[in-house]
């Protein structure tokens, strides 16, 4: 009944992929030196101008909140003068963008675990995309662990020994957020609990990551049922750990970036965002494996459930979002306020925070409303790309004004730092597609999922 | 009751038994007035060459009639006709509308679409449907066939039906 179908990974995509990175590594380069040279003599009055403009803009209730975090961004500046705007330009687009790829490739092995826990039928032909796309998990736990050592001291200001210190830095916020970093050192050295977490969590991620995997294909061998059970059963498990570790990550590695900042819904958030952006890149690869005539059992329906998927979960990012504005906003507690304050007022922030819901709410709501553009591979692929540039633009609001404060930019740097990623990222998930069969050959569900009609 | 509508009906068991016969019966060229099943069907809607609903039209007309209508009301009673200094927020500030805009949006189109739904099935109170079979509400699909609309005479049609894998013929006169 189903064909021995394998994803062939030809030199030509290849080599698009390469000349993709290539050109992004080219853009990089140019903007840091654009940076460099936009940054040298102008920075003192780039200051000047954000502080007249703050104290223009803001009402007198938040201004004084704002006014202490510039001063310990001033102070901060002065102790670490050893790096420059576009160091710190560089950093935080590296740190966004692995952030943003290492969601979208934990999303693949969520994608799994939820059709095997739900015992979904419909996904079964496009079960292997999503089992690619984990494959960046590995990937992403090391790019991560040593890129934090990289950037820790220009991203995350809690690092910083001095706050711990009484003295003219001691912080009393941060300070007594300090277990949460330190546990079980001492206050401002080593975060082994920090870098404990880090490590769990992409420990468990792969090692559930090889078990699932390790099911899915030996199914294909013997044909076996109880693979079926096992990898469902691992699924079960990996949800309750998911649901913890994904609030947790979103916590450790971008809201403690605005280490004074907290909001209870920001996991969920990031989960959204993460999950919304992997949803689209599956449906994308779906897309373009059926135009290039892979999967050829599935139709319509099964693009219309992927659509339904993206279509919902673009309102359910949009409703998280406005959750957590909303009551910032009516509350109006400053320290609270102080994180919407950055981004809607300063360039490039304040258009990026209004596109974001446009590109992330308004145009997938409206293009995928109807059944017919949930079916068609054409619409799709309009809308997925969308999704996709738009939690980009997402997670650069999220991680960048954070630590450029007034000086962050979006330039050829960062759209060439996404550009390599990418590439990188599309290596590792094609090259894993190309591996294994294409489609799942003994799965007991794949006679429902062919017959799947909606 | 007017006796000049003459229908013919088939019973079936299986609902696979039912989709080829749906088939095979159009294939031949006879229309087919209505099938009733005792659950939905997957793909009946396709056998029987129905056009797609426009409901979601409709409901996509009602609830942008919804958000415009919460919005503009909200935002001239708050705004123009009473203003109010909640929080010393702007008197018309969009945030604080939305939930309410969202709950109109969703409520318009909801009743909307189950109106319109009554309205175009022609479901009022005090409307006694036609039942070609009872058992349709039980476990048998009923397909009916229409005398009149059909320009074989009803000993060919219960053949076809029969032949096509019904478990019985029956006839109905309203």
């Amino acid at each position: 009944m189903i064909a021995e179908e394998k994803y062939d990974f030809k030199p030509e995509t290849k080599r698009k992929i390469i000349i993709l990175g290539a050109v992004g590594l080219l853009l990089f380069v140019l903007g840091v030196f654009m940076t460099m040279r936009a940054g040298g003599g102008h920075e003192g009055g780039h200051e000047k101008h954000a502080s007249t403009e703050i104290s223009k803009n803001l009402t007198a209730s938040v201004a004084p909140i704002i006014q202490e975090e510039h001063q310990n961004h001033e102070a901060n500046a002065e102790s670490h003068q050893a790096h420059p705007t576009w160091l710190k330009r560089i950093y935080a687009s590296l740190w966004q963008n692995n952030i943003f790829f290492t969601g979208i490739g934990i999303i693949g092995l969520f994608f799994i675990a939820i059709q095997y826990a739900s015992q979904a039928a419909w996904s079964v032909p496009v079960k292997r995309i999503p089992l690619a796309i984990g494959h960046w998990i590995p990937v992403a736990g090391v790019i991560t662990l040593v890129l934090w050592f990289v950037v820790k001291e220009d991203l995350f200001h809690w690092t910083h020994s001095n706050l711990y210190v009484q003295g003219e830095h001691f912080d009393k916020a941060i300070n007594g957020k300090s277990g949460f970093f330190f546990w079980p050192m001492a206050a401002g050295t080593f975060p082994l609990f920090f870098i404990f977490r880090m490590i769990v969590f992409f420990g468990l991620w792969y090692l559930f990551f090889t078990w699932i995997k390790k099911e899915m294909l030996e199914e294909d061998l013997d044909g076996d049922i109880k693979h079926f059970y096992t990898a469902r059963k691992f699924s079960a498990i990996f949800l309750v750990i998911f649901a913890v570790s994904s609030s947790v990550a979103a916590w450790d590695w971008i809201m403690s970036i605005d280490t004074h900042w907290f909001s209870t819904m920001f996991g969920w958030y990031v989960f959204a965002s993460w999950w919304v952006t992997g949803l689209a890149v599956i449906t994308l690869i779906v897309a373009y494996l059926k135009d290039a005539g892979y999967l050829k059992m599935v139709n319509g329906n099964h693009l219309h459930d992927l659509g339904k998927f993206i279509w919902a979960f673009s309102i359910f990012w949009t409703y998280i979002w406005f959750s957590a504005f909303l009551l910032i906003y009516y509350a109006n507690i400053p320290e609270e306020t102080v994180y919407y304050i950055t981004r809607m007022r300063n360039a490039p922030y304040s258009w990026i925070f209004y596109a974001n819901l446009i590109l992330n709410f308004v145009l997938p709501f409206m293009l995928l409303m109807t059944r017919d553009a949930k079916r068609q591979v054409a619409m799709l692929k309009v809308v997925c790309p969308i999704i996709i540039v738009g939690h980009w633009f997402d997670f650069f609001n999220m991680i960048t004004p954070g630590v450029m404060h007034h000086e962050g930019g979006l330039g050829f740097l960062e759209i060439g730092t996404a550009m390599v990623f990418g590439s990188i990222f599309l290596y590792v998930v094609l090259s894993a597609l190309s591996k294994v069969q294409l489609v799942a050959k003994h799965h007991p569900f794949m006679e429902e999922s062919l017959n799947h009609h909606i | 009751m007017d006796s000049n509508k003459n229908f013919v009906v088939g019973i079936y068991e299986d609902e696979d038994v039912l989709l080829h016969a749906v088939e095979q019966i159009r294939d031949k060229g006879v229309h087919i007035h209505e099938v009733y099943s005792p659950f939905p069907v997957h793909g009946l809607e396709d056998a029987l060459g129905y056009r797609r609903t426009r409901l979601p039209i409709a409901s996509f007309m009602f609830g942008i009639t919804g958000t415009i209508l919460a919005l503009f009301t909200q935002t001239w009673m708050l705004g123009y006709d009473w203003p109010m200094d909640i929080g010393g927020k702007d008197f018309a500030s969009l945030p604080p509308f939305i939930p309410v805009t969202f709950e109109f949006t969703v409520l318009l189109s909801a009743f909307g679409m189950v109106i319109t739904f009554l309205i175009v099935s022609d479901m009022k109170p005090y409307k006694w449907p036609r039942q070609f079979d009872v058992r349709s509400t039980d476990d048998k699909h009923v397909m009916a066939v229409d005398l009149a609309a059909n320009k074989l005479s009803k000993d060919d049609l219960s053949r076809i039906l029969k032949d096509s894998g019904a478990s019985e013929v029956n006839e109905k006169n309203f």
